[in-house]
């Protein structure tokens, strides 16, 4: 069927701010989706709310909104736009849920707008745990027994039917949030309660528990002629009871014959039919008694999903970009296979080779929040990797993760293990639990001699992944036999070795060596990969594919080399928290700035969640770990003219000093320039030959010394071991006793890792300037004044673009200081520097001569590709060579941070040095206080118009709380307080009534905000400190109730501004393409 | 570790030679190497009469992970020559598992080799076609000596091409099929099944469907088919070229207009050659799961399992009664043609599928519809 010509203008929904569940893949499939549409001749109007995003670049769709994700702004701009189409199913459950809701208010109808890709009807019955048991009862397909309770005797009741261990899953949350298995009654209780709570409708499910079956994934597709292929399949390792998000995964299924397969693929294409997902994609999820076979479907996403992403990456199949095409009418038979351009979309993609995702996690952010997986995703970020056998690309997967694993090392933090009952007792014990590091200790586990039954028993991980495990363990035995003698290791050995996927780093431990040396003698023995093509039809076909892995084989496939001259761009490597997909958005920025320019482009990268990691956006792409064992293989065959680093953040700046030193071409600001902004006392140097002020600071190595140097520089301060990033373990300390303290608590000081303390500027305002250079000339990107007080991390604050207390004197001396070091360091391309101004002095905090996180935003706000400048500056450019749009800037740009808290239910959430935030969103406005409020509501929190206030603030907060009080007042709201703040606020003539805090007697503050008494919070302590207690458990019932609350008074201030503006003026949207002059 | 690890060779008659480790029985055997790029159904696939007198190179790299059970067996004997795999696991893991898979080859003769580039091999075959192969085991010869060895064993082996197999692999004498002992639903009356290297498969889906089967020597007279009265025919699959068959296509044309006959994959080529259509070798052939094809009536497309390295002209058919039904999309090939003057319908492709996707089990019922009921 050819493509639909009575449709012209198709809304695109984002999935907004990356959070847990919900990260990069839907920029990957959304930017897909409006590349599919725009290729057709459609008009794609987008909106998304987060600035980070690719596809919110404005050559993608041709009106684009960075707007709040809810049902008043869409409402507003579908009324403005008038589209005849929705595509719901590329932005995640986020999209999706919007659509539903669209629909359910009658505002599409009203507009006259049709789903398209799965319509109102699909949605509901596979999203809908009733009508989905009813599709799987219709198709005969088994499914696990299970019940909804709204009560707690309603759950006892389902519980006394289906049963010990059962899963408790909160109703209408996003990415399972808040299930929960329980295995004994009074577990089922609390987990009940908290689930209740959790859900937005106040209902559980409770279900059959699968916990231990093995568990499965297939990716589907459908066209309206009801053809339905699977393009992937998909087993975890970890059996079910991990959430798949947690699970290490790999493709294509292993363990299961043909009959159980094709049993499982006929269930598939069953559900796909009777749930009626007319063109697009979809993810079914099943499980398999590992003894007795017996095989349940679990759940369906009518969408494309981040398995989806997964799968595409891992097949070469591009699902969101064909599910997009097929929802405008095309069926699959009518879209050319893109790799092998001979053959048609409609086949099932074959792979010879492995692949294996792994999750990671930033459980260390979170203090006192369990490590342990369950059903509930809490992974950041995830790497995979490609290997021709699993053991292959186990390895390679783990080495990806950047978490200091080569493989599967041998961990050095044995705490873990309680060794009271024994040191093999305490591993076996361990890996009964999933957790992030369990495979490696799965691994320690066969060193120590367990069997693979037992281990079988301890974590039910199928025999056969356990059986390779074992088998990388036992060749570790055999390499142990060559420790201290690698000039004798033989070719044939190192191939071998090789082939299983080992690192020369793991190699040179086990060798007891180093890599470099590892490393020559491998190649002395010419032991070198070679790459090959992922082609989606095992060889079967010729392609030419630019799309490639390493291996250890003989032969690789054919490279094509164009003759222009080759660039190569290290991307970011898994998504974590600090570094995420702002850096991917620079990354492929870059890669349009080659294309530009005429270069050919090569992009390295393992996270498969990613825009960059899309075949179509270089010109060749390796999917490979980012270190520098891989990258170096990457190098030496395709001998780029040169290699970016700035753009993929911290992972590939840290690898530029060992490229340089190999005499590796890298572009831009020089190995040498990072270094000196990387070194504390190169920087100091600097600085101070600059004539520019940086905050006292001291280095200390003799323990003994510590108090005393701290006295002498003055409380507060800012303490750091000096080996972290991105503040990591980084705290503040008000006086010498919690320094004592925090000193017994945290770790030790040596002459190796010195202790680093800095004057902390309570007062003072951070800002973030971003500039380019092209060594003779700076432009400024932006200036972002932060609107938390210093001492809350620059990622996790809300910044404003332009900014909004600072005068222009200041301003133009902080551009002045900017350019004064771009220069000095002879920067090429971007660089970030973070100031304090405490009294209207300048301080420099930090120097990144590289892309930044804000670098997206600040694009996005002047609408000025500022990466891609960059790129063309790093290639030789100067600025005044370059075309820079010039839009107009009369809007307030305000990004705000999104929080994982929800997820760590045991965690406090107030903000601090180190860094939490997943994702960002921005607001825009004429006026500050409206661009905040969007934001604040973008972030997923209400502003609140009217109600009560609640205030509780610490002492030096106090006079500013003052103020904030008297405009709520002003606003109409009622105030309520904690004794303290109350006293205060009444004895200066502020209408407030007092309130119990959580330890002082009943009825208090939390009882209220149950009650749904309280709209607003603003609850200020000392920043970074984790609480428990009172003000814990206020902090997390305001969390869990959505209430919008600020825990600075900064942004108490911000919030004030904002509620007042949008008490005034209406709501309004902003298209970014109107903005050009 | 693997129990496997005799030192082992592939060599292909093109002059290439690839070293690995030898798993099944160690001895030589060689045949047409053929890739097969399913990522499930090894057991049937090499339990496929179709595949007697080759060797197949499985694209997928993981080999032998959930071993072998006594149901997803296609024949009697494994008529194979040998196995290339990237990596073979000697400990299946799986709940039906009852052997592992070089026990299983070994039984019955046939060697496996494994690390070798798969890839490498499947690119050979399609750029230079199916040739002849062989995999032996080696010990300690140079490079050379193994290159020497490899020809002289590859001389004894036989081009497929003009290659006459089914009087080897064909029943000697008649015979029913019963495996599920369900007489009693056999409704709609016997179908005779010509056997030229049959896929219990599609007994089973015979049988499923209310036929008693009766399985019958490939030169069984079409006289004595005929006075049994059976309700159809089935021209089965199974190896070697069509060509060089010229006795069952015989039978076939005594059959041809006198009962509704089902015919796949050598049975649908033997039928087109009966009807005086030309067949010819296809340059590497259709070897897996995933082949789409088109039903042009409906436009209708199914995700195929297919082994066939010869495919029929469709030109040189007949234009009064034969009409094609089935193309696949990939290379546009026939994929199937129907009749209903002389009510049948041929398959190139594997409805029954084992291995592969069901898509096309809905071609047994439509013979079924159009001509038994």
């Amino acid at each position: 069927m050819p493509k639909r010509t009575d449709i012209k203008k198709i809304l695109v929904i984002g999935s907004g701010p990356i959070v847990i569940g919900q990260a990069c893949e839907f920029d990957y499939s959304g930017t897909q989706a409006c590349k599919a549409l725009k290729e057709e001749g459609y008009e794609v109007v987008l909106v998304n709310s987060n600035p980070a995003t690719i596809m919110t670049d404005p050559i993608f769709s041709d009106r684009t909104y960075i707007e709040p994700l809810t049902v008043p702004y869409l409402e507003d701009l579908i009324q403005r736009e008038r589209p005849q189409a929705l595509l719901p199913t590329v932005g995640g459950q986020t999209a999706l849920n919007l659509a539903m809701a669209l629909h359910k208010k009658g505002i599409l109808a009203k507009y006259g707008v049709v789903l398209i890709g799965a319509d109102e009807v699909a949605i509901e019955k596979a999203e809908s745990r009733e009508l989905f048991k009813k599709v799987l009862t219709k198709v005969g397909v088994d499914f696990p027994k299970s019940g909804e309770a709204k009560t707690l005797e309603q759950a006892l009741e389902i519980v006394s039917q289906i049963g010990f261990p059962c899963v408790i899953r909160p109703s209408f949350t996003l990415g399972g949030t808040g299930a929960s298995i329980a295995f004994n009654i009074e577990e089922f209780q609390v987990e009940c309660n908290r689930g209740i709570e959790a859900s937005p409708v106040g209902e559980v499910l409770i279900e059959e528990s699968v916990l231990g079956w093995k568990e499965f994934e297939l990716e589907l597709i459908r066209d309206r002629k009801d053809n339905v292929i699977v393009v992937c399949s998909i087993e975890n390792i970890d059996p079910m009871g991990v959430h798949t998000g947690d699970s290490i995964t790999v493709a294509p299924a292993q363990t299961l014959s043909d009959v159980e397969y094709q049993r499982m693929r006929d269930q598939a294409l069953a559900i796909i039919r009777e749930v009626g997902v007319d063109t697009g994609g979809s993810n079914i999820q099943f499980a398999i008694h590992p003894k007795t076979g017996r095989m349940v479907a679990i759940e369906m996403n009518p969408r494309v999903s981040r398995s989806s992403a997964l799968a595409s990456k891992a097949t070469g199949f591009p699902i969101a970009k064909i599910a997009t095409k097929l929802a405008v009418g095309y069926s699959l038979d009518e879209i050319p296979n893109d790799i092998t351009q001979k053959t048609p979309s409609c086949f099932e993609p074959s792979i010879d080779y492995v692949v294996t995702k792994i999750p990671r996690f930033a459980f260390e952010k979170f203090p006192r929040s369990d490590a342990r997986l369950s059903p509930s995703m809490k992974s950041v970020g995830e790497a995979m990797a490609i290997g021709r056998t699993f053991k292959e690309s186990l390895q390679k997967a783990l080495r990806s993760l950047e978490v200091t694993w080569s493989g599967l090392n041998v961990l050095q933090e044995r705490r873990q293990i309680k060794t009271e009952e024994g040191w093999v007792e305490g591993i076996k014990n361990y890996i009964q639990t999933p957790k992030p590091d369990r495979i490696l200790w799965v691994a320690q586990a066969f060193r120590e001699g367990i069997s693979v039954e037992e281990v079988y028993s301890l974590t039910a991980i199928d025999p056969w992944f356990l059986r390779q495990i074992q088998e990388i363990t036992i060749e570790e035995k055999e390499i142990r036999n060559w420790s201290g003698k690698l000039p004798e290791v033989s070719e044939m050995m190192m191939r071998s070795w090789k082939r299983i996927g080992f690192s020369d780093k793991t190699l040179s431990e086990i060798l007891n060596t180093t890599e470099e040396s590892v490393r020559a003698h491998r190649y002395a023995l010419r032991v070198l990969p070679v790459f090959k093509c992922i082609d989606t039809c095992a060889a079967e076909f010729e392609s030419s594919t630019p799309y490639f892995y390493s291996t250890y084989e003989e032969v690789g496939d054919k490279v094509n080399h164009s003759g222009k001259k080759k660039i190569m761009i290290l991307g970011g490597g898994p998504n974590r928290i600090g570094q995420g997909i702002e850096f991917d958005y620079c990354c492929v920025q870059a890669l349009f700035a080659l294309e530009d320019e005429g270069f050919e482009s090569i992009m390295v990268n393992c996270n498969p969640e990613t825009v960059s990691t899309d075949y179509d956006m270089s010109d060749k792409l390796y999917f490979e770990p980012l270190t520098l064992e891989d990258i170096l293989h990457v190098i030496e065959s395709e001998k780029p003219a040169g290699v970016v680093v700035h753009f993929g953040g911290q992972t590939p700046l840290n690898l530029s000093r060992k490229l340089a030193k190999l005499n590796i071409p890298i572009l831009g600001t020089s190995a040498q320039a990072i270094e000196v902004a990387e070194d504390r006392d190169k920087f100091r140097a600097l600085c101070s030959c600059l004539g520019l002020r940086q905050p006292e600071s001291v280095v200390v190595s003799d323990p003994d010394r510590v108090i005393e140097a701290a006295d002498q520089l003055g409380y507060p301060l800012l303490v750091r071991p000096s080996y972290v990033l991105g503040g990591r373990g980084m705290e503040i300390i008000y006086n010498s006793r919690e320094l004592q303290k925090w000193l017994r608590k945290k770790h030790e000081i040596t002459e190796d890792s010195p202790l680093l303390m800095d004057r902390f500027l309570s007062n003072a305002i951070e800002v973030d300037v971003d500039a380019i250079c092209d060594g003779e000339q700076v432009l400024i990107v932006g200036m972002m004044e932060q609107i938390h007080e210093a001492g809350v991390h620059s990622g996790d604050s809300a910044c404003s673009l332009p900014p909004i207390t600072l005068k222009k004197s200041i301003q133009e001396e902080l551009e002045r200081q900017t350019r004064l070091i771009a220069l000095d360091l002879k920067v090429k391309g971007l660089i970030n520097i973070q100031f304090a101004i405490e009294s209207d002095t300048i301080f420099i905090i930090e120097v990144n001569p590289r892309a930044s996180r804000t670098v997206p935003f600040a694009s996005k706000a002047r609408g000025v590709p500022y990466a891609k400048i960059a790129m063309k500056v790093m290639l030789g450019k100067k600025l005044h060579e370059v075309e820079i749009p010039a839009v107009s800037m009369d809007l307030v740009y305000v990004k705000e941070s999104v929080f994982p808290f929800k997820r760590f239910p045991e965690t406090d959430i107030i903000l601090g040095p180190e860094m939490r935030s997943t994702g960002e969103v921005m607001g825009v406005g004429k006026t500050f206080g409206e661009a905040f409020g969007k934001a604040t509501l973008a972030s997923g929190y209400p502003l609140p118009l009217t109600g009560t206030a609640f205030l509780s603030v610490k002492d030096a907060d106090k006079g500013a709380c003052l103020q904030i009080a008297k405009e709520l007042v002003n606003l109409g709201f009622d105030l309520v307080a904690t004794k303290g703040t109350a006293d205060f606020l009444s004895r200066r003539g502020v209408s407030v009534r007092p309130v119990n805090k959580v330890n002082e007697g009943r009825p208090h503050i939390v009882d209220h905000i149950k009650n749904g008494e309280i709209s607003l919070v603003v609850n200020t302590s000392a920043l970074g400190v984790h609480e428990v207690g009172a003000a814990y458990e206020l902090r997390r019932n305001t969390l869990m109730r959505n209430l919008c609350y600020f825990t600075t008074v900064a942004a108490a201030r911000a919030g004030v501004q904002a509620i007042a503006e949008h008490k005034r003026v209406p709501l309004s949207t902003h298209c970014l393409q109107e903005r050009s002059l | 570790m693997p129990s496997h690890g005799w030192n082992a060779a592939l060599y292909l008659e093109n002059g290439h030679l690839f070293l690995g480790k030898g798993f099944g029985a160690r001895q030589a055997r060689g045949g047409e190497a053929v890739f097969n790029t399913g990522m499930t159904g090894y057991q049937e696939i090499f339990s496929d009469p179709s595949y007697s007198h080759q060797v197949v190179v499985l694209t997928s790299t993981q080999v032998g992970n959930y071993g072998i059970n006594p149901e997803d067996t296609e024949s009697e004997t494994l008529l194979l020559k040998g196995v290339v795999a990237r990596e073979y696991f000697s400990e299946p893991s799986n709940w039906r598992a009852q052997q592992n898979l070089g026990d299983y080859l070994e039984k019955s003769g046939v060697p496996g080799i494994s690390e070798v580039d798969t890839r490498r091999i499947t690119q050979i075959l399609r750029d230079e076609g199916a040739q002849r192969s062989i995999i032996f085991p080696i010990e300690k010869e140079t490079r050379t000596e193994i290159q020497a060895k490899a020809q002289t064993l590859l001389g004894k082996i036989p081009a497929m091409e003009g290659l006459e197999l089914v009087s080897q692999v064909s029943c000697k004498v008649p015979w029913e099929f019963d495996e599920k002992k369900n007489k009693s639903r056999n409704t709609l009356g016997t179908m005779v099944v010509y056997d030229y290297g049959v896929k219990w498969n599609i007994l089973r889906s015979l049988s499923e469907r209310g036929f008693k089967v009766r399985v019958v020597p490939y030169q069984m007279p079409h006289q004595e088919v005929l006075k049994e009265k059976p309700a159809a025919v089935c021209l089965s699959n199974g190896p070697g070229d069509p060509a060089r068959v010229p006795s069952a296509i015989h039978e076939i044309q005594g059959i041809l207009g006198k009962l509704p006959v089902l015919a796949i994959c050598m049975g649908h080529q033997l039928l087109a050659r009966a009807l005086g259509g030309e067949t010819y070798k296809l340059k590497f052939g259709h070897h897996g799961v995933n082949h789409p094809v088109q039903e042009l009536e409906t436009g209708r497309i199914m995700i195929t399992s297919q082994n066939h390295g010869f495919a029929v002209n469709a030109d040189s058919l007949p234009q009064k009664d034969v009409k094609i039904s089935l193309i696949n999309l990939n290379d546009r090939t026939v994929e199937g043609f129907v009749s209903t003057t002389l009510r049948f319908s041929s398959i190139q492709f594997h409805p029954e599928a084992k291995p592969g996707p069901s898509d096309a089990n809905f071609l047994f019922d439509n013979f079924l519809k159009g001509f038994v009921k």
